[in-house]
């Protein structure tokens, strides 16, 4: 069997970021992504980045991808396996693998859980219909395929993702018909949504969708009011002549193969579902099997690559390896971490923390 | 109400804003109305007009008598949240991020919105700069009449592809 040092399953922002940091005391990495492209959901981000300048805040996503790749590109201790999957994991830290028809296994001595996440759906008449799609699936037909998705968007959803795909659309000139929003108030930053409705968005509280019209395509949508329950008041419908469907309702972390392996994951609202159980360092329950990113509950890019640098730091530093003034820069790390999720918008975050008994 | 569409209110819009005086030089208008972990306006400011404090969180805070209007800021802010005003005459020249292709013209007649997405007047594009360090956010130059300093925010987006 594969032997291998360090395995980090998922390419994303906290994967990338936790191979530099095991890269950089001569660790051995073998990095996993079921893409063709590393990057996870930067390769798609071709927005400017919120955050600290420390965390290239302001520079576009897809461009902070293009440094992290640099960053690691053709390190003689590296090695990328894309268009692979990783299908189980094992107590005795096998990983069964799929490229295409290729199965194998590999057997690590340390392992980084940073999967990511999924999109969330939302349950309604019609939601099989082809138009209806989750929003990351529409940022990456745009702006990975350059595939336009329609014409005429409905949004779903008013969270960071809902409003900036709703601007990423416009940008590649789908017209987005309206915004709609389940709860009463708007749930990602304000500027996004402010950027959108100046340009004539429609922005619409305490509505959802109530079912998608049409025979084998999105050819109308039925809107409706939602009361306090978020249960939709009849008489309230309204019909918008759309072809597409674009659902932002949140995401799940992808914690499966943390729990093959019985770590403990706990089921955590704030944090998007089911997440992984850490301690400090970002141990998972099951020693030598860290986890960050979104695995360890859904957050910002800028958030998993500080995350990503903790435990790959961490997991060198239980091999045996030793950082420049290493506990300096964790420390660092850790108090930049907190200093993001300080805010108003890190509340729920924070609380999910909380109840997980995350201290971060 | 800015909680539920993304439009702020009267009094939000004029609390950014300083003394018309002040405005007879080009002048940043920072409208970032809740506090979100962010900060390249203050890092990206040459002049070092623009404070957050190490808590990233905090809304910034612009010392009009640093600031020159140089829209550095503009450009940088991931927001798009600000825009730099300048009364002269019974114009408000304005800078404003744009990040729609195609980008307009010198000389373009363009419709002008305010933050409800309203054709509110035209204004006329006097300068687009767009060069590598804009990183494809063009500062947009538009000349507006003088009644709309408050109200004047984006132009329609072309559509010419």
């Amino acid at each position: 069997m594969r032997q291998a040092e360090f395995v980090i399953v998922g390419a994303g922002p906290a994967g990338l970021r936790a191979a530099k940091a095991l890269l950089e005391v001569g660790a051995k990495v073998l990095i996993i992504d079921r893409s063709d492209l590393l990057g996870g959901q930067l390769t798609k981000q071709t927005h400017m980045f919120f955050g600290s300048e420390k965390q290239h805040a302001s520079k576009r996503g897809i461009d902070i991808l293009g440094l992290m790749i640099d960053a690691i590109k053709g390190h003689e201790n590296l090695e990328v396996l894309t268009n692979t999957t990783v299908v189980g994991l094992y107590k005795d830290l096998v990983l069964s693998c799929v490229e295409q028809d290729h199965y194998f296994k590999i057997q690590a001595q340390t392992i980084i859980i940073a999967a990511g996440a999924s999109e969330k759906a939302l349950p309604f008449e019609n939601n099989d219909l082809p138009g209806v799609y989750a929003a990351g699936a529409v940022q990456t037909l745009m702006n990975v395929y350059g595939v336009k998705p329609g014409d005429k968007v409905l949004m779903v959803g008013s969270g960071n993702i809902g409003l900036i795909v709703s601007y990423q659309l416009m940008q590649a000139g789908v017209q987005v018909v309206k915004l709609v929003e389940a709860s009463s108030q708007i749930g990602g930053y304000l500027v996004h949504a402010s950027k959108i409705k100046r340009l004539g968005v429609d922005i619409t509280m305490n509505t959802s969708v109530k079912r998608a019209i049409g025979n084998d395509h999105v050819e109308a949508v039925e809107i409706w009011q939602l009361d306090e329950a978020w249960q939709g008041i009849p008489g309230t419908e309204e019909v918008l002549e759309v072809d597409t469907i674009c659902m932002a309702v949140g995401l799940a972390p992808l914690t499966e193969l943390l729990q093959q392996i019985g770590a403990k994951v706990k089921y955590i609202r704030e944090l998007g579902g089911n997440v992984a159980k850490l301690n400090e360092r970002y141990e998972t329950t099951v020693p030598n099997v860290y986890a960050c990113g979104d695995v360890a509950g859904i957050e910002e890019a800028s958030s998993a690559m500080m995350a990503g640098e903790i435990a790959g730091m961490e997991a060198a530093i239980k091999s045996g390896y030793r950082y420049d003034n290493q506990e300096a820069r964790l420390k660092t790390l850790r108090e930049d971490l907190v200093n993001l999720r300080k805010g108003p918008h890190g509340a729920k975050v924070r609380a999910g923390l909380d109840k997980l008994g995350v201290e971060v | 109400m800015i909680e539920k569409n993304g439009v702020p209110s009267k009094e939000l819009i004029e609390s950014c804003f300083p003394d018309q005086i002040v405005l007879e030089k080009p002048k940043a208008i920072i409208e970032c109305y809740k506090e979100i972990p962010c900060n390249p306006c203050s890092t990206s400011c040459p002049f070092d007009a623009i404070f957050i404090p190490e808590d990233i969180n905090v809304r910034p805070l612009i010392d009009y008598d640093k600031c020159t209007g140089c829209g550095i800021c503009v450009y940088n802010c991931p927001g798009l949240a600000i825009t730099v005003r300048m009364l002269k005459g019974d114009k408000v020249e304005m800078k404003i991020p744009y990040e729609f292709l195609p980008y307009p013209e010198k000389g373009e007649k363009m419709n002008v919105m305010n933050r409800s997405g309203d054709i509110i007047t035209q204004g006329e594009v006097t300068k687009v700069h767009i060069t590598e360090r804009h990183n494809k956010t063009a500062l947009v130059h538009l000349e507006v009449e003088r009644e709309f300093l408050y109200d004047a925010m984006t132009v329609e987006v072309k559509h010419g592809r």
